[in-house]
């Protein structure tokens, strides 16, 4: 039958089932023949953190996200317009996010009295559908067996009935490949490799892919084939790329571009372990990755590498920060080169392990003993991931220093097509290793470069540059141990001045103020990115005024924010904790930031931003906002 | 998971990779000082260490800026400050991660880590058995005072059992440990003991160590005069000394005592180790049945075993000397040789290697 094809300019698709049903492999492989296909995406996978929570239950769903259009967005979005879900329990946790009017493709199969129960349904949801009582009754519901048609298709493989319908995940892709006129090569290809080594398994996917594809062209339940142009992208050449991969490149390409072996030391711990599993493959790159006993040793270790000569990472999540914060002062102390690496999630404690938050900036800014300024950098998006960590490492390097690189659980797994960076166009970083002088003058550990502050560094294996550091405080110049209460004022002087000198190196912040009438700025940091950017654009559709300044530096700030702070009536700070930024910026500037905070484990939503934000136009410029025209619509 | 053969050990020495100083160049002791004041109390054992380890590093013919001695918390972490070598006096007990670190990255430096009951055995505890099963080249000088000095004066966790100290007011509850047995349980690949005041044993002992590759724990019996005095007297009184130590030497029957009255037999039924006196008479043992020591044998059972011989209340008995000297890959031998082998099979240049790293497989051009 001939099917109809309908435009649109945007989608957002939600995968969504139990946690063995392979829903972040098939999030994955639709975003990658999304981004092949030339679509801007952005994606949101969320997972409980136990590997196989109870089958069937709602703590045990697991759903991944994709925002995908044919032109540049922000977000993940805030509400899908497809939710494919692949049991009862994965139908009941995701329902609550739909808009009317969205449509809901379900697997009947697992519609079971026993699964039912398991999620709480009294009675069968699909059952009622139609009724007076249907509770999906403003969606536009599917109802497929779609386990059922994948055991099918799959028979002449011999497999048992378990394996068979663990297909049925490729059948849910092929299904909404077909609907959205995805390019299926890359998927027949990944799945060849994947399972090159069992023909079975191979082959039953490959048959569950191209069958649901089929399947959706042929069965009158879909008559409708959606087209989403490719996206207008700035020119060069682009891969789709999460944040912890991009991370681990940015790491290396640090370690590269300033000629120092990476050497990293690291303790596996949610949502950080991908970064160790990535660097640990990439030893032809003179990358040392070393699995420590604890999160002390895997910074210790990294220390030790760097007093070696080599650019020491340790990575970890905020738990872990906490365990390395007396050796994060060491290397303050010793002013020894360090990336340590906080891919934030829900705390405190334990917290929250897969889901992501904002609330270690005040630990990564104050979490130690003594007054130990340590540089913080945060990246905005999954692929700026990799140019963050190239300025952690070259803050690092430059002023020998620890660098904090505050990642979170969002950026981490979540992924966007990235352009692919020149590496002509990184900054080249110089260890500048001490040499001995020519005069056979002693060597002076503390002596400092007059324009960074930085010490000398003088890895072990040159004569005459013998020396001794360590935690106890130093003497200004010989970096001998001193009591002298002087010398302790300069030195802890001295090490702020160090940081602070960073701003220096810094280049001016970038406004987003398209009218330049603006009277509130909404000032972001780190992952709020996107919805702060997509809260900001809804805003400006409605015909209104908003300035939007993102940081990426949040120690030191550069020179320039207090005077673009002070130019705004109002300034409104997003974040995924309970205030942090707006408290140091309140305290620095002295000027009425005001919050807006949600810590849920999710990435905020830009139509609630954009409400917040209108709110302060409204208050600011004395007028009435009505943002209705735009709210309805991603951007 | 799978596991794949790993390469076998390395029969090299402990500073084969570790630059020597030129054909008739000599050093001495005074090389090795810094001009650092030595801030120790009189009479401490931490002296009579450093000095023997002055003496000692030029006999290794090493390269001075090629030795680094890293250190933790405690009055004999102090020790890098006085050594004109390379050093770090790092944070309480995480010498071994650090020191693991830079062996790891460095091949060409000696590495030594200097800490004590305190650093290395409570707050670093972890860091300390993980080294020693990693077996990272390097040698860990434990100096055991049976006390905490720099916080002065608080029982440790070499402690005798009962001592009454600031925090023990009604004695400690604690069961000690002994620092042999836990690093042979850890499966340390050299592990010995010697004693602060006895030079030549410890000269001995730190030439042994320091050739050995892989990690090499030393623990110093270390007299603290101002708290806990006289701990060693009895392995160090003239009087009481021969019963005291049980010598240790390699390929040697364990015999102790005055004129070698005692030793040290395997019980056939328990596999315990007993204490029999030595002779021809009635219930005594004819030497050449006495227990041969094996340091070299790969079991660490009778190694353990004579480790138990070490009173753990006032120490009246120990065994002294090397209990346990074997073969093992070391963890950053095989570090290096992966990156070596991966970075042969990766041929081109680093910065192309790099743009087709982060290019990966899927991309597309926008013109």
């Amino acid at each position: 039958m001939a099917k109809q094809v309908k435009q649109l300019d945007r989608v957002i698709i939600r995968f969504a089932g139990d946690s063995g049903d392979g829903m972040q492999l098939t999030g994955d492989r639709f975003t990658s023949e999304s981004a092949v296909f030339g679509n801007d995406l952005m994606t949101l996978p969320n997972f409980p953190a136990e590997i196989r929570a109870p089958q069937g239950t709602i703590p045990g769903v697991s759903s991944f996200q994709v925002h995908f259009a044919d032109h540049d967005i922000l977000t993940a979005g805030d509400a899908p317009d497809v939710l494919v879900a692949m049991n009862p329990a994965a139908l009941k946790a995701n329902v609550g996010d739909l808009p009317a009017g969205a449509t809901i493709i379900v697997d009947t199969h697992d519609f079971t009295k026993r699964n039912l129960d398991k999620a709480g349904y009294d009675v069968n949801p699909l059952d009622l559908l139609g009724d007076a009582n249907d509770a999906l009754g403003s969606f536009s519901v599917h109802p497929v067996d779609l386990t059922g048609m994948t055991v099918e298709a799959v028979k002449e493989f011999g497999l048992s009935r378990k394996d068979a319908a663990r297909a049925k995940n490729m059948f849910a892709l092929g299904l909404l490949s077909w609907m959205y006129g995805r390019p299926t090569e890359g998927t027949e290809s990944f799945l060849s490799r994947r399972f090159a080594k069992v023909p079975d398994i191979r082959d039953a996917n490959l048959t569950a892919f191209k069958t649901g594809w089929n399947f959706g062209e042929t069965t009158e339940t879909f008559v409708v084939q959606y087209e989403i142009k490719p996206a207008k992208m700035p020119p060069g050449t682009y891969r789709n790329i999460t944040g912890n991969l991009a991370l681990a490149y940015g790491l290396i390409a640090g370690g590269v571009r300033s000629g120092l072996p990476v050497f990293l030391g690291s303790y596996p711990i949610t949502p950080a372990s991908d970064i160790l599993h990535e660097l640990s493959k990439h030893k032809a790159f003179g990358v040392t990755t070393l699995q420590a006993e604890d999160e002390i040793a895997g910074v210790g270790a990294a220390i030790g590498a760097s007093f070696g000569g080599s650019l020491g990472v340790t990575t970890t999540s905020g738990p872990g920060i906490a365990l390395k914060g007396e050796a994060i002062g060491l290397a303050v102390m010793t002013e020894l080169p360090l990336v340590v690496v906080n891919v934030q999630r829900g705390g405190p404690s334990t917290g929250l392990p897969t889901k992501t938050e904002q609330s270690d900036l005040l630990q990564a800014m104050f979490g130690r003993n003594g007054e130990a300024p340590v540089p913080i950098v945060a990246p905005q998006s999954p692929g700026d991931c990799f140019s963050a960590a190239v300025e952690a490492a070259r803050i690092a390097v430059t002023y020998r220093t620890p660098v904090m690189l505050l990642s979170d659980g969002y950026l981490a797994n979540g992924s966007e097509p990235w352009r692919i960076p020149e590496l002509d166009d990184l900054p080249l970083i110089d260890p500048a290793f001490a040499v001995p002088a020519d005069d056979g003058a002693e060597f002076r550990p503390y002596d400092r470069d007059p324009s960074t502050l930085a010490r000398a560094w003088a890895p072990p294996g040159v004569a005459g540059l013998e020396h001794r550091i360590g935690g106890l405080e130093k003497a200004d110049g010989t970096g001998n141990i001193s009591y002298d209460p002087a010398n302790h004022d300069l030195m802890v002087r001295t090490r702020q001045a160090k940081v602070d000198r960073i701003a220096e190196s810094l280049p001016p912040l970038e406004v987003d103020d398209p009218s330049g009438h603006a009277k509130v700025l909404v000032l972001g940091w780190g992952s709020t990115y996107g919805p702060i950017g997509a809260g900001c654009r809804r805003v400006r559709k409605a015909g209104y005024d908003v300035a939007q300044v993102h940081l990426r530096h949040l120690n030191p700030f550069p020179k320039d924010l207090g005077d673009i702070l002070r130019r705004y009536d109002k300034v409104l700070v997003p974040e995924m904790n309970l205030g942090q930024l707006s408290m140091l910026v309140r305290a620095r500037y002295l000027v009425d930031a005001q919050g807006y905070n949600q810590v849920r484990g999710l990435p905020l939503k830009a139509a609630d931003l954009a409400e917040a934000i209108g709110h302060l136009v409204a208050e600011a410029e004395g007028i009435d906002v009505d943002l209705s025209a735009a709210t309805t619509e991603e951007v | 998971m799978t596991a794949t053969d790993l390469p076998m050990p390395d029969l090299r020495t402990g500073t084969e990779l570790v630059p020597s100083i030129a054909e008739g160049e000599t050093q001495t002791g005074k090389d090795f000082s810094s001009d650092q004041e030595v801030r120790w109390c009189p009479g401490c054992g931490d002296y009579a260490v450093l000095k023997a380890v002055q003496g000692f590093l030029p006999d290794l013919g090493l390269r001075r800026e090629n030795i680094v001695f890293v250190s933790g918390i405690g009055c004999s972490s102090r020790f890098p400050y006085y050594l004109d070598t390379y050093g770090m006096h790092s944070i309480h007990g995480r010498a071994p991660s650090i020191a693991t670190g830079l062996a790891t990255a460095r091949e060409d430096l000696s590495v030594w880590v200097v800490t004590g009951d305190g650093d290395a055995l409570s707050i670093g505890g972890n860091h300390l058995i993980h080294a020693l099963r990693r077996n990272v080249n390097m040698t860990i000088l434990l100096f055991n005072n049976r006390i905490y000095g720099l916080t002065k004066g608080q029982y440790s966790p070499t402690s005798e059992p009962g001592k009454i100290t600031k925090s023990t007011p009604m004695g400690s509850l604690d069961h000690p440990f002994n620092p042999v047995s836990l690093a042979l349980g850890a499966e340390a690949t050299f592990v010995a003991r010697t004693i602060d005041s006895d030079r030549l044993h410890l000269t001995s002992v730190l030439s042994a160590a320091a050739a050995h590759r892989g990690t090499s724990l030393v623990e110093i019996y270390q007299n603290c005069p101002i708290f806990n005095d006289g701990a060693f007297d009895a392995i160090k009184d003239r009087d009481t000394k021969d019963d005291a130590i049980i010598p240790l030497v390699h390929g040697e029957p364990i015999v102790f005592g005055t004129g070698g009255g005692k030793g040290l037999v395997r019980e056939r039924e328990t596999g315990a180790i007993k204490v029999v006196e030595v002779g021809t008479d009635a219930g005594q043992v004819a030497v050449g049945d006495l227990l041969v020591h094996d340091a070299h044998d790969p079991d660490p059972s009778t190694a353990f075993a004579i480790s138990r011989l070490t009173a753990a209340d006032y120490l009246h008995q120990a065994p002294i000397g090397i209990f346990r000297q074997v073969t093992r890959p070391t963890y950053d031998d095989q570090a290096r040789a992966q990156i070596t082998s991966a970075t042969q099979a990766a041929p081109g240049a680093v910065d192309e290697r790099l743009t087709s790293l982060i290019h990966g497989g899927d991309t597309w051009t926008v013109a």
